[in-house]
């Protein structure tokens, strides 16, 4: 048996992602190994332009990948039907909402189409899991609310509820704290943190809040220009990853708070 | 309602006992069955199937100036009639004269249509992006429209008269017969378009949620244009190309039911679309007078002041 009990969800093998086009292929990083497991929190860090984005949209099918294998539950990533993806993987995307007219109960609703008929009514199932969603990011006050009435952080968590109403193993986010103040970045990447601890999901986002990321995550993903390192945030700080991630001039890492400092010129 | 206004006046009471056909008056019930009832019938098929076309694209495009004719489906049907009418100057006398009659212009604008249709599902199956597809709708259709600018520039005055009076629109001269197929196709496009409901309501997230979600992106898309060009398509064919009503009346049903949700905005589309061109075509008869008006004139008359009052009574636009 393997050292880890916990069941994989996501692995990738010798993975190489990046742009392919008639002419050329951009590579932007290859031999990339991960391995996510259930009920983990999982951090993707990684200075910007460096294909973070790039290795969330390959990793959910929105891109080919260039080389290389992705495994969901032990099965190809291309071997899953989109519908069977779509119960498996759920995705809170950078991209802006085409219809904000929408109340915040029926836009999490929406992430119950995998599940319901062919013209979308939802069942008392879909029903009480989208209560479910609801109760778990705290959103009952709000629920009859338009969505262009929200602030960004009430958005954001709709967003989550509704990729939590999808019912899947695996939530990838892709930049869920951009556009927060200081106390709702913390406060998203705390209810993730709650997310996969009580309801064992695996969820992996990318953000630029290292210093949080370090402090909530269970395993981190950082990104350079030579390799992707995967392993505890307490590893990584031991073995010095944080520091590769930046250009050296202006800001260093200080391993005992586990943060950047902007450099001091004297 | 709209049945019993025209040009002859006949009593209320006489027009309900025309349409189930015992009427004592033989003229009145010629009048009532063979005109003005295929007339109101066209007028609700032709209002709910633009309202019903210019909902899907304008969900589809993400966009809410498009309408049932960004593909170019109106163009393609011009250029078919303006090559049968404007044209026929260039294909010879005897020739021409066999060509313009009710039917060639059917099929001519049905082709033309078609044709154009064809050719910007070809060229957009190429590109990925939705927004480039309603971009290539648009350059065709300029494309067309530059070819019948050229063809009236050598075209005589009768000949361009003819023409503008198809542009005119209008919602009458369909027998039965052409309604029995106007309808058959009609219905094509609607059932179509119910299918495509769940799948509509999936992209107001966006293409990407929407692939997430476990939807064909592709194969809806396909199935949404389908719809909006056999409606948009067999109504230019049979009515001549009718604008605003497909741009409007998505824009007014959202306005009054402030709901971006397609399975109660289909539904309300439909419904607005056949009442506003019941009301339009009941205005354009001038009742007791002896002119009927452009079609195409009342529809953006009484449309456009409609939804410039609704967005500024909202003070925002719902979408």
């Amino acid at each position: 048996m393997s050292k880890d009990s916990k069941h994989t969800i996501l692995k990738t093998k010798h993975l190489s992602i990046g742009y392919k086009t008639k002419k050329a292929t951009s590579v932007i990083t290859e031999n990339i190994n991960l391995e996510l497991k259930e009920g983990e929190l999982i951090g993707l860090v990684g200075a910007n332009g460096i294909g973070k984005s790039t290795l969330l949209r390959t990793l959910s099918a929105i891109q080919q990948p260039l080389g290389g294998h992705i495994e969901i539950n032990d099965l190809p990533l291309e071997d899953h039907t989109a519908l069977d993806l779509a119960k498996t993987m759920s995705l809170v995307l950078t991209e802006q909402l085409m219809s904000k007219n929408l109340s915040v109960f029926e836009l999490i609703a929406l992430g119950r189409q995998p599940y319901t008929n062919w013209v979308g009514n939802l069942s008392e199932e879909d029903i009480s899991e989208v209560h479910i969603a609801i109760e778990h990011t705290n959103l009952i006050d709000l629920k009859d609310r338009k969505c262009f009435e929200l602030s960004d952080g009430q958005l954001q968590k709709v967003m989550i509820a509704r990729a939590l109403a999808q019912d899947t193993n695996l939530i990838i986010l892709d930049e869920p704290t951009t556009h927060l103040d200081m106390y709702h970045k913390a406060y998203i990447l705390k209810l993730l943190q709650k997310l996969a601890k009580e309801t064992n999901k695996t969820i992996l986002f990318s953000s630029h809040e290292i210093d949080l990321a370090i402090q909530l995550c269970d395993t981190m993903i950082v990104m350079t220009a030579d390799k992707v390192v995967s392993d505890s945030p307490c590893h990584l700080i031991e073995q010095g990853v944080f520091e590769t991630l930046f250009p050296k001039d202006l800001i260093g890492f200080d391993k005992k708070t586990g943060s950047f400092r902007v450099k001091n010129d004297n | 309602m709209n049945i019993s206004l025209g040009s002859v006046s006949i009593p209320f009471s006489e027009v309900i006992k025309s349409v189930f056909g015992h009427s004592d008056n033989e003229s009145w019930q010629y009048i009532i069955q063979d005109y003005r009832l295929p007339k109101a019938f066209t007028a609700i098929l032709v209002g709910s199937g633009l309202g019903i076309s210019g909902l899907l694209m304008q969900t589809l495009f993400r966009n809410p100036l498009a309408g049932p004719f960004v593909l170019g489906i109106s163009s393609g049907a011009s250029l078919g009639v303006a090559l049968v009418i404007l044209g026929s100057g260039l294909f010879g006398g005897v020739f021409a004269s066999l060509l313009i009659s009710k039917w060639s212009i059917v099929i001519a604008a049905s082709v033309g249509s078609f044709l154009v249709l064809l050719a910007v599902l070809l060229v957009s199956s190429k590109v990925r992006d939705t927004m480039a597809i309603l971009i290539i709708g648009l350059m065709f259709g300029s494309i067309t429209a530059a070819i019948v600018s050229v063809l009236s520039y050598f075209s005589s005055a009768e000949q361009l008269q003819q023409y503008i009076f198809w542009g005119f629109g209008s919602l009458g001269n369909l027998s039965w017969n052409e309604l029995f197929i106007f309808f058959g196709i009609y219905l094509i496009g609607i059932v179509l378009a119910i299918f495509s409901i769940k799948a509509l309501n999936t992209f107001l997230l966006g293409e990407n949620y929407a692939k997430s979600l476990g939807l064909d992106v592709k194969t809806s898309r396909f199935i949404i244009i389908i719809a909006t060009s056999l409606l948009a398509g067999t109504i230019t064919a049979f009515a001549g190309p009718i604008a605003f009503i497909g741009l409007a009346i998505p824009h007014m049903t959202r306005q009054i039911f402030n709901t971006s949700n397609h399975k109660i905005l289909l539904p309300a589309v439909f419904l607005f679309g056949a009442i506003v061109m019941l009301i339009c075509d009941s205005i354009a008869q001038l009742p007791s007078s002896d002119y009927t008006l452009p079609i195409n004139a009342i529809t953006s008359l009484i449309g456009a002041p409609v939804v410039v009052w609704l967005l500024v009574r909202q003070r925002k636009m719902v979408f």
